[in-house]
């Protein structure tokens, strides 16, 4: 695994911020690794940071979209934070209206509905 | 003698320009399009002379045989002054006939003094009024291009500007944020409004966002789809949608169509829409004892 992409715990949920340069390999990677952490560390949640992402395709849209799945069968709720509105409206153009996914403005955000849960 | 085609017309141009400058002011009086009330003497007759000037530069270098093209670049200055005066025309309120018939209005005089040529012959005098006829008929069609390009140029920014007009994102409160939609929801709009309302929600952080319908007159699966669509947009971005201001006709119609609005939140008035919106982000509103 590259530096381009991290994983940090805070407080109850997995952080993992997507850099903007991230290979479609290196996303794949990602979602092996995230999977056995959730497994192990046994969070609540896993709060993935899109904010640096300009560009998001479909590829980059079904494995979000497969992460939200993985999360869910390992107890935990998954929330997309930060995206930007240009990827909003190609993800919507896309049709990948990320139903399995739980959506927020920010970490803090994020994290506020996670306690209230 | 071997003559050009354009010898004659260019002859009674050098000859008697400031006469063929009054006598076509003169046509465009008996016209009527002459607009004393647009423009002074003074101005006209500039106007008149300029065009008259280009013109007449035109005809010297741009007509090879007894073809021209107006796109050439010997007709760049009739281009050049023509498109002033249109414009110029244009937003003083001028009509289409009136710019047409005040450039053809060029025809007369140049005919008279074709006629009054004592040694032109017959068939020459006949090639030379039909040279004329087709270089103003293109001198008239050009111009009225130009008019309705101006035309067109205002029409796209009276759009654009409506398009700007019509879709304000007002903050109710703090990250409550709506958008009161009036009018018809087409692509394009539906686009902007989106764009904009989701630019917003990053600005102001916000939690709820109500897209308010009352003033759209009628939803079809068109205009719910482009509501549908946004209202995901504005879930990806991470904030709630709700959509208030359906009306009971408009209830009844969206569900006859089969529209499914999914988990996308709706209310009948903005009224209730606010309320809940100001309970999702942590406040009530409450009556003070008093009243």
């Amino acid at each position: 695994m590259s530096g381009v992409t991290s994983i940090n715990l805070v407080e109850s949920a997995l952080l993992v911020s997507i850099q903007d340069d991230v290979t479609d390999t290196e996303i794949v990677e990602l979602q092996d690794m995230l999977s056995h952490r959730i497994a192990k560390e046994n969070v609540k949640g896993v709060i993935l940071d899109i904010s640096s992402l300009e560009i998001v395709d479909t590829f980059v849209g079904r494995v979000i979209a497969q992460l939200a799945g993985i999360s869910r069968l390992l107890a935990a709720e998954t929330f997309v934070v930060g995206m930007r509105p240009a990827v909003a409206v190609t993800l919507v153009e896309l049709g990948m209206y990320l139903t399995e996914t739980r959506t927020a403005l920010s970490l803090t955000h994020a994290l506020a509905q996670l306690r209230r849960d | 003698m071997p003559q050009s085609a354009t010898a004659n017309i260019l002859t009674i141009l050098e000859t008697s320009f400031s006469g063929i400058v009054e006598e076509w002011l003169g046509t465009q009086v008996k016209e009527g399009v002459k607009r004393s009330d647009l423009f002074s003497d003074a101005e006209s007759r500039a106007q008149n002379q300029e065009l008259l000037k280009a013109f007449a530069k035109g005809v010297r270098t741009g007509v090879v045989g007894e073809e021209f093209n107006l796109d050439d670049d010997a007709w760049e200055d009739l281009r050049a002054v023509l498109s002033e005066v249109s414009k110029e025309r244009v937003s003083r309120g001028v009509t289409p006939t009136e710019m047409a018939t005040f450039v053809l209005a060029l025809k007369t005089p140049l005919f008279n003094r074709l006629e009054a040529m004592l040694d032109v012959e017959q068939s020459v005098l006949i090639r030379d009024v039909l040279l004329v006829t087709r270089l103003v008929d293109a001198f008239a069609i050009y111009t009225n291009e130009i008019f309705i390009g101006e035309r067109d140029q205002i029409i796209e920014r009276q759009r654009q500007e409506m398009l700007e007009l019509s879709t304000p994102v007002v903050e109710l409160w703090d990250r409550v944020l709506t958008l009161p939609l009036i009018g018809t929801l087409d692509s394009a709009r539906a686009q902007e409004v989106m764009e904009n309302l989701l630019q917003t929600i990053l600005e102001r952080q916000a939690e709820v966002v109500i897209m308010d319908i009352t003033g759209v007159g009628t939803v079809d699966t068109q205009v719910a789809q482009h509501l549908l669509r946004a209202a995901a947009a504005v879930r990806l971005m991470g904030a709630e949608c709700i959509i208030s201001g359906i009306s009971p006709m408009i209830a009844q119609t969206m569900v006859q169509l089969g529209i499914d609005v999914g988990t996308v939140s709706t209310r009948s008035s903005i009224r209730t829409a606010l309320s809940d919106a100001l309970q999702r982000v942590g406040y009530v509103i409450q009556k003070t004892e008093a009243s």
